[in-house]
């Protein structure tokens, strides 16, 4: 049968790996680790999908990319195709490529991988969508006919550019609020260069404005304009202000000098480009052996970024095993080879300063997985007696965020829940608030890009029946 | 956007200046305590600085500086007609207002400024307002006039005794709180300076039992509750200052915490000042940049 020979081609066609910069080299720069792949070896790449009559990818997708078309086009050497057929559905391609879970998404669902590798969906997708910004021809696509309804967008983060460019298309004028000096919410504070060159993320902004977006930065809506207020000179409004609020562990010694939140870290080193002080202006403590408490994407980051600040040590101090660990495969991999030591099943109990107000050190406890809680996974619990100490001058905290008050509590009609997360429906965006509308973690709590971008859609669709009336 | 539209400078060495900045909406908006952020251009940093007047028909905000880091030097370089990249506000929490019955509010130095701006809300409340400013010395001193027309009473102190009473602010204070202990006029103090001056501000009035309001300058980046640079203890507990504050009630405030926070980056600051100094006065053509 012609579509087993078509299986076994596949199958003898290893996945291509990805050329990156070597892992020595890289630990002491903020360039992008990997470079992409070359047109060649995308598409030998594209040519192993089966182009399933029912992709199971597909859905495995949050924002419902149609894989097996843009893999098709690469396949094909239609590049430019490839990128705009993404851009059907995915505002952001070039982020999601490099940022995505594909390997819980849309690759864990491929055929080819129930016995081999399966199709490189997130590294086909970051081709095209560099491919097409390399060009420098950005084309456009059809705006629909104005509508003359008005939205405001809270927050120019994943879900909101994704709100903003969807309900642009429709024909609606969007104005985005963004309450930093530069808009993109995580993808220019939180996530690094290395990972997400910032010179991306802003040619999809570029793209939003190029589409009719307007967007308004360094401004904060619950202070200088609250949302009851937007809503007098706005149709409908969007909030998407993210899981801004840092939490910290409540040790002793926390606001020693030295001890970061994974947030402030993070937003020196990239928003404010602290490892360029003092060409910028912005410091940054460089700390010589830096642990980072988490075990997450955000504390690879954080540990990660500690090396390239020239750390000669860099600890990630974990409860769990590695088997629990929330990061990807690929960034703890990454951690790993660049340098990065794994202090697992261990446990912060208290930070240790000097007179002058300074960390020196963390003391920790060794921690054994008992049962399994709430969340599946093993519950660790200290092994008594074991405490030892880890000598650091610096630490990051990155054991999560909390959402950010600032909108929910300057409107009083908008529910929240006990933890501070708006209430909205999971499949509209709906709050308790007609025509407002809100996605993202400041909804779920901290998740990822394309979750954010997956609630943003939905809403889009949602507060575009609700613009037209219907 | 953020024009500045007038400039006064009201002490050389070190540099105080004032600015006016065109910025209406923050103008209508912003309340008595709270602060705006400034960003100068694309490398600069986000400095807070307590709004120290605004003028809502004009969209006028009005803030004072002193000059002591480089992105402060810069500021006063600028000029009428120049603009800043950013000018972020109001953030913060406004001043709890309420009825008082007299307000003694303490400032010191570049703490005058913030100080005139909750005074003119508290006065317009319809509180009593006692006001003490003092600075190092005479040059240090300004608005005495603008707190003058605000203040039932003012008093004047510098440390040097160049001008007006001798002696530091908090020696008013214990005088004023003596003398309202009996009649338990004074319902509130308000400590504005430097940190150590705010501390002692707080101890002077301990005693007497007489809710002290502080408002803390601590180091911030992104000045909306994401990052928290700002943290602080008050009460024991670890407070966010640029969400929860910058006011908190200064006898539960743990100053000596605060106090080392602040010099976190005293080391960085002064390496920036040093290369800034040298940048400007480099006029040499190797385009060092002011680093040989």
């Amino acid at each position: 049968m012609a579509e087993e020979k078509i299986v076994n081609k596949a199958k003898k066609l290893p996945r291509h790996p990805m050329p990156e910069q070597d892992a020595k080299v890289r630990a002491r720069n903020f360039e992008e680790v990997p470079f992409g792949y070359s047109s060649e070896t995308a598409m030998l790449e594209a040519s192993r999908c089966l182009r399933c009559s029912k992709p199971k990818c597909v859905e495995g997708c949050p924002v419902n990319v149609k894989i097996p078309e843009f893999v098709g086009l690469i396949a094909d050497g239609d590049f430019i195709g490839a990128a705009h057929k993404l851009k059907e559905t995915n505002a952001l391609p070039a982020v999601c490529g490099r940022v995505c879970p594909q390997e819980s998404q849309c690759e864990s669902r491929c055929v080819l991988g129930k016995k081999g590798e399966p199709v490189a969906i997130g590294r086909l997708e970051r081709f095209a969508a560099d491919y097409e910004r390399a060009q420098g021809k950005m084309t456009l696509p059809q705006i629909a006919p104005a509508t003359g309804k008005k939205v405001a967008v809270i927050g120019g983060g994943p879900a909101g550019l994704t709100v903003a460019g969807d309900l642009v298309k429709l024909g609606h004028q969007v104005t985005i609020f963004e309450a930093l000096h530069k808009t993109g919410g995580v993808l220019v504070y939180g996530i690094p260069e290395f990972r997400l060159p910032k010179a991306i993320v802003q040619a999809e902004v570029d793209y939003l404005k190029a589409l009719g977006v307007e967007i308004v930065e360094s401004y904060v809506v619950g202070q200088i304009e609250t949302v009851d207020e937007l809503l007098e000179r706005f149709d409908a409004c969007f909030v998407g202000t993210g899981a801004g609020l840092p939490v910290f562990m409540k040790l002793a010694g926390e606001n020693l000098n030295g001890v970061y939140s994974a947030n402030e870290y993070l937003t020196r080193s990239n928003l404010m480009k602290a490892y360029l002080f003092p060409e910028y202006d912005t410091p940054i403590v460089k700390g010589r052996k830096v642990a980072t408490f988490g075990g997450g994407n955000v504390a690879m980051d954080s540990s990660r970024t500690a090396l390239r600040l020239g750390a000669e040590k860099s600890y990630i101090i974990y409860r769990r095993s590695m088997d629990e660990m929330p990061a990807r495969d690929e960034e703890i991999h990454h951690a790993g080879e660049e340098g990065v030591e794994f202090l697992l099943l261990s446990n912060p109990k208290r930070l240790i300063g000097n007179e002058k107000g300074w960390l020196t050190g963390v003391e920790c406890v060794k921690m054994e997985l008992g049962e399994p809680d709430e969340s599946g996974r093993r519950r660790p619990v200290e092994v008594a007696g074991s405490e030892f100490i880890v000598e650091v001058d610096t630490v990051v905290v990155a054991i999560g965020n909390g959402p950010n008050p600032l909108v929910p509590s300057t409107t009083p009609d908008l529910k929240t829940n006990r933890w501070g997360n708006i209430e909205a429906d999971l499949e509209t965006g709906a709050t308790s608030m007609p025509g407002v509308y809100a996605g993202g973690d400041i909804v779920t709590g901290a998740a990822t890009v394309i979750q954010a971008m997956g609630a943003g859609k939905k809403a889009a669709a949602a507060m575009h029946d609700y613009l037209s009336g219907k | 956007m953020n024009r500045i539209v007038a400039k006064e400078e009201f002490s050389q060495n070190p540099g105080v200046k004032m600015m006016q900045i065109e910025a209406p909406r923050i103008a209508r908006k912003a309340k008595g305590g709270q602060f705006v952020v400034f960003r100068l251009n694309e490398t600069g940093e986000r400095v807070p600085l307590t709004v120290a007047d605004t003028d809502p028909e004009k969209g006028l905000v009005t803030i004072i500086f002193q000059e002591v880091g480089k992105s402060t030097m810069q500021l006063g370089k600028l000029e009428v007609g120049d603009c800043l990249a950013d000018f972020i506000g109001p953030l913060g929490q406004p001043t709890h207002m309420g009825d008082f019955g007299t307000v003694l509010c303490v400032a010191g130095g570049i703490g005058i400024a913030p100080t005139h701006n909750i005074v003119k809300a508290l006065k317009a409340h319809g509180n009593k307002i006692i006001s003490v400013i003092g600075a190092r010395t005479k040059d240090l001193l300004f608005w005495e006039d603008k707190m003058r027309a605000l203040s039932d009473e003012l008093y004047v102190c510098t440390d040097d005794g160049s001008y007006g009473i001798h002696g530091l602010v908090t020696k008013v204070e214990q005088e004023l709180l003596e003398k309202s202990r009996e009649s338990g006029e004074i319902g509130l103090v308000i400590g504005i300076g430097p940190p150590i001056m705010m501390k002692f501000v707080c101890k002077t009035s301990e005693p007497f039992g007489v809710k002290t309001l502080v408002s803390l300058p601590t180091i911030m980046v992104d000045a909306t509750g994401m990052c928290g640079a700002c943290r602080v203890t008050v009460g024991g507990e670890t407070k966010f200052v640029c969400v929860d504050g910058p006011e908190f009630d200064g006898h539960k405030v743990d100053f000596d915490e605060m106090l080392k926070r602040q010099s976190i980056y005293l080391e960085q600051e002064k390496e920036a000042v040093e290369r800034y100094r040298h940048q400007d006065s480099c006029d040499c053509c190797c385009a060092c940049g002011g680093d040989q």
